[in-house]
């Protein structure tokens, strides 16, 4: 260990501490790239996973697609046109996976390193702070989620399930779904004690996945309930990718866009305000 | 001055676990904190490591406020918490990696850095292993080697060989010895007096969140006990019933009990014992040693320091 020089210390006070000081944000150094790099690290231990989160989705699609395509021949949707089943399933297709992936991803993996590997004390005795640890996962989430959205954009588009140049935009949104619910699922992880209190995130998703005019268009519930769907952000994600990948587009898409930025944000600053609480003590 | 505390205090909620203390390091010294369990010695090494906020008093570490400076500190500090919290998803070399690159180096920094610091630790045969079979001394070993990456002038070492065993808690102090030769500055707790006394130029004696004693190893031992301690056992229930018997012995200025021991505070060992000898008084054993920080806590507190 002769060699072992102990020069000047590696530090690198950064300009955005100083900065974000002044703001009431939970501290971060701007360094929430190495969280990424991090789980993109340990990722490749386990790129299986990868797998299986771009089959679901595409199996998802064709058998509805096809199976229930054979049913029901064309669906008029809330925009007012009339498209084939498949073309009207696919976008919520979309838009749940990006909502499934980035749960995955910042609820179960989060706890795991939150309550037990303590991966996030080990953080924070670096200049790493809780914000880039909540920026950090949950940039992490929209990376694998943009991934599989793009292959299933791209076997979608290949199965012409897609009918609009609007199209190109789906995947940014997508990003953008899983930036809302990756957000909120790391804030409401930090509240969870014990693997049973991920029933409740089961007990949230499952309903949003079948009842947010995901299956069949909004006009079709009754009267009364059709509020609970829209107020649902699954509804949001899938009346955005909708729009897009049928070229409805209109002042609508930038109301359900504007709904996903603010859920992101505040699930954001929530997660990174909580694991402050939890860890700096 | 690395660190100076005044009246630095910790509570949580009503309990009160670092209670005012004043507490000075140097650059270069090894100190320390003894104690035994619940003395607060973690709390106040999570305090100095910045990750956990005073509640009261003034804690400066490069004479900088851990409030304010927190991340502009911790660049400058390693830190071995009382538990590895190694990461098990990757490799042992991949944990050097990526925590060089949480402190901001750059990747060749990095690597260069983490094949010496694998050698230091003599972990360079199980660089591509994953962490999880490692024993418990390699995994200690691997969280200094990653607690190192920033060469840091100032490590923090809380309970470094609680769990292990002699072997490995020998490797691990002759790697602690090198570091120290090195001039990095060392800040260790620890219950086990002997650690204490191996590696600390200086240390605090901790308890209940407060300091009670302060000074060398030699120092304290020499304050506060005698030079040599003669250790009875007795073929009895109750120790206490020799008390008496004992009190007075030639060269002992004190007498502590212990559930199943009396310790005999002599300036003489063999004299005290020649004496006990030719009052009639028969233990089962006699045993004469040198005096320790041990007695030095006991002393102080009227407890040992492991129970
Ligand atoms: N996060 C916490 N919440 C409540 N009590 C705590 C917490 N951390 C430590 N304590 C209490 O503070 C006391 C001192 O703990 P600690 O600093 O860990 O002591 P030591 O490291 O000397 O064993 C103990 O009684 C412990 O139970
Ligand atoms: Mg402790």
């Amino acid at each position: 260990m002769s060699g072992l020089d102990l020069g000047a210390p590696a530090s690198r006070a950064t300009g955005v501490s100083r900065f974000s000081r002044a703001l009431p944000l939970p501290a971060g150094a701007g360094m929430a790239r190495w969280v990424i790099a991090r789980n993109a690290m340990a990722f490749r231990h386990g790129w299986v996973a990868l797998v299986t989160g771009f089959a679901e989705p595409v199996f998802y699609l064709f058998s509805l697609g096809i199976g229930i395509g054979a049913l029901v021949h064309s669906v008029r949707t809330d925009g007012g046109s009339e498209v084939p089943y498949a073309v009207f399933v696919a976008p919520a297709l979309l838009a749940s996976s990006a909502m499934n992936g980035a749960v995955m991803d910042s609820t179960f993996n989060v706890f795991f390193k939150l309550r037990y590997a303590k991966l996030y004390d080990s953080m924070l005795a670096t200049p790493l702070g809780p914000r880039d640890i909540a920026v950090g996962e949950i940039g992490w989430a929209l990376l694998r989620g943009a991934l599989y959205s793009a292959a299933f954009l791209a076997v979608a588009a290949l199965a012409g399930m897609v009918t609009s140049w609007w199209a190109l935009l789906a995947l940014p949104a997508a990003v953008l779904i899983g930036l809302a619910f990756a957000a909120i699922g790391m804030w409401a992880t930090t509240f969870m004690t014990s693997w049973q209190h991920f029933d409740y995130i089961t007990l949230a998703i499952q309903p949003m996945f079948l009842f947010s005019a995901t299956f069949f268009p909004l006009s079709t519930y009754p009267e009364g309930i059709r509020w609970l769907v829209q107020a649902t952000p699954l509804y949001h994600g899938v009346a955005l990718e909708r729009g897009l990948m049928l070229g409805e587009v209109g002042w609508a898409l930038a109301g359900h866009t504007a709904y996903l930025v603010v859920l992101g944000v505040i699930g954001a600053l929530g997660a990174a305000r909580r694991i402050e609480r939890l860890l700096l003590t | 001055m690395l660190v100076s505390a005044r009246g630095l205090t910790k509570t949580f909620g009503d309990f009160v676990a670092v209670d005012g203390i004043d507490v000075e390091v140097r650059r270069g010294e090894a100190f320390g904190f003894l104690g035994p369990n619940g003395a607060g010695k973690s709390s106040t090494m999570r305090m100095i490591g910045c990750v956990s906020p005073a509640t009261g008093g003034e804690l400066r570490i490069f004479g900088q406020d851990p409030a304010v400076d927190g991340p502009a500190i911790r660049a400058r500090l390693g830190s071995c918490p009382q538990a590895d919290m190694l990461d098990e998803e990757l490799t042992v070399q991949e944990n050097l990696w990526i925590y060089g690159r949480y402190f901001g180096l750059t990747k060749a920094q990095t690597r260069k850095r983490a094949t010496e610091l694998l050698d230091f630790a003599q972990l360079t045969d199980r660089r591509g292993d994953k962490v999880e079979p490692l024993s418990g001394g390699m995994k200690r070993r691997l969280t200094i080697a990653r607690s190192l990456i920033n060469n840091p002038e100032l490590l923090l070492l809380d309970e470094p060989t609680t769990g292990l065993d002699p072997q490995a808690r020998h490797i691990l102090w002759d790697r602690l010895f090198r570091l120290k030769r090195q001039g990095v500055t060392l800040i260790i707790t620890t219950h086990y007096m002997d650690e204490a006394e191996q590696l600390c130029d200086r240390l605090v004696v901790m308890d209940h969140g407060r300091i009670v004693a302060e000074g060398s190893p030699r120092d304290l031992i020499t304050r506060y006990s005698t030079r040599e301690v003669v250790e009875l056992r007795f073929d009895s229930d109750d120790h206490a019933d020799h008390i008496d018997a004992v009190t007075g012995v030639a060269a002992a200025s004190r007498v502590e009990l212990l559930p199943d021991r009396l310790l005999v505070y002599t300036d003489d060992g063999d004299a005290t014992s020649a004496d006990l000898h030719a009052r009639g008084v028969i233990p089962l054993s006699t045993l004469v040693r040198r005096s320790t920080l041990e007695d030095v806590f006991l002393h102080l507190t009227g407890r040992t320091l492991v129970d």
